[in-house]
């Protein structure tokens, strides 16, 4: 089996879920695309929803803050920040291990809140026998996960909790082999510092880089970027804004756009851009512009190969 | 980058021409920062004539947000006007018309900018 990407968690700052008026809404464009049409069956009605309807009506792109798995065929996780998306990620690990303890490898982009607030609610931190590592370049992660777990914050201490948990310094810049996979981390502009990081295994490039912003300005920061971006089968970026609010009024919020994702791709000759890490302002409609934006650009600005081009959702599976 | 300014009136006419990217972007701000400086000095507006300008990447864009930034910082004003197709689409795709006046004529953006400038513009 090779690698698979599962996205967990998309959304940026804080979880986003869908109002009950967006679901009347789904529901009455639905029966509307349906008019006439009658249904034997929950499974014919189901069927016509999964392959006839529009994805504005049958899909949101949520959701959780990030959290994105990244499955090798092995027996141990890797998964990428504990957002929110850390919770139904570890519904799917107790599910599949059943019983079994788990391994699970964590790489963190850095530690503000939408990148740990899943932790507490992970599952198979509570099952004896599961082992964690949680590897980062901060010196403050293991005291950003205590932190968060303390009274009053919360109800259940981080030393109550029954996994046997490390925490594992990287070295940015420098390819670390953990568990079969090569990482190689990298820093990247934002508020306390974030890093992207490089996975690769059996010729697959996996290059998750979210939480970072680039200065156009800066020609050798794009180059740098471009090279750890190089020849990457995917590059999971932060295309949080569209690129006149990235540089205008949320310049310095430490975010980039999908106009910047498409021309560091464009550089380093990468296969796939999936914008990530969603504005919890954007509605799906917004979202689904930016990435009508994005692809086009990538029409109007192509030289060598197609560049893929496609926005994460929460439920989004990706084989590299 | 050559940055040719004509006057009309009280406004100034830039025109940019070629490709304007990561190679050329920071000649192309000074000399651009440099016109809106004057303009805003004598009370006017600057319009960039996009009709020669064939691609601008996300740097260049910034380079016109900077400019924006800066006549409003003085009270001065910036439009742009005639921009090729290719060069629109990427103002819409990156959502710079919504930041920016955009005319279709340097025109129009002079009528916009003073009753005078366009006059001066229908003279010339």
């Amino acid at each position: 089996m090779g690698m698979r990407i599962r996205f967990w968690g998309t959304r940026g700052s804080i979880p986003v879920a869908l109002t009950s008026y967006d679901i009347r809404d789904r529901l009455a464009r639905a029966l509307v695309e349906a008019s006439g049409r009658t249904f034997a069956s929950y499974e014919e009605a189901h069927a016509f929803a999964s392959t006839e309807l529009d994805f504005s009506v049958t899909h949101t792109f949520g959701g959780h803050t990030p959290c994105v798995e990244l499955d090798t065929g092995g027996e141990e996780y890797f998964v990428c920040d504990m957002g929110s998306g850390a919770r139904p990620f570890g519904v799917h690990v107790l599910a599949k291990q059943a019983r079994r303890p788990a391994t699970v490898n964590v790489f963190m982009s850095h530690v503000h809140w939408d990148h740990i607030m899943g932790f507490p609610f992970f599952g198979p931190a509570y099952v004896p026998g599961t082992r964690i590592r949680i590897h980062s370049c901060h010196d403050v992660c293991e005291q950003a996960f205590r932190l968060q777990q303390a009274a009053p914050c919360f109800p259940v201490d981080f030393s109550q909790l029954a996994a046997a948990i490390e925490f594992v310094k990287l070295e940015p810049d420098r390819p670390q082999e953990v568990a079969g996979l090569t990482v190689t981390p990298h820093l990247q502009l934002h508020s306390g510092d974030s890093y992207g990081y490089r996975f690769e295994k059996d010729g697959k490039r996996v290059v998750y880089s979210t939480d970072s912003e680039h200065k156009l300005e800066n020609r050798a920061e794009a180059e740098n970027f471009a090279a750890f971006f190089r020849d990457a089968d995917v590059v999971i970026f932060d295309a949080m804004y569209a690129l006149a609010d990235a540089i205008s009024v949320k310049a310095d919020w430490g975010h980039s756009s999908n106009i910047v994702g498409v021309e560091l791709c464009q550089m380093a000759n990468a296969r796939h851009l999936v914008l990530f890490h969603h504005e919890p302002a954007n509605d799906d409609a917004t979202l689904e512009g930016l990435l009508k934006e994005a692809r086009r650009f990538e029409e109007l600005t192509r030289a060598g190969n197609p560049l893929k081009v496609s926005a994460a959702w929460d439920g989004l599976e990706i084989e590299p | 980058m050559a940055l040719p300014a004509r006057r009309y009136a009280n406004a100034l006419v830039i025109g940019v021409t070629g490709r304007l990217d990561q190679d050329n972007c920071d000649a192309f701000r000074a000399d651009l920062m440099a016109h809106v400086e004057t303009a805003a000095h004598d009370g006017g507006a600057v319009i960039l004539d996009l009709s020669a300008l064939e691609y601008v990447s996300s740097a260049g864009l910034r380079c016109f947000m900077l400019a924006s930034r800066q006549a409003k910082a003085q009270h001065g004003r910036i439009f742009v006007a005639a921009l090729q197709a290719m060069v629109a689409e990427i103002f819409e795709i990156s959502h710079f018309n919504l930041v920016f006046q955009v005319f279709p004529t340097v025109r129009e953006a002079l009528a916009a900018a003073s009753n005078e400038a366009a006059a001066a513009f229908d003279k010339a």
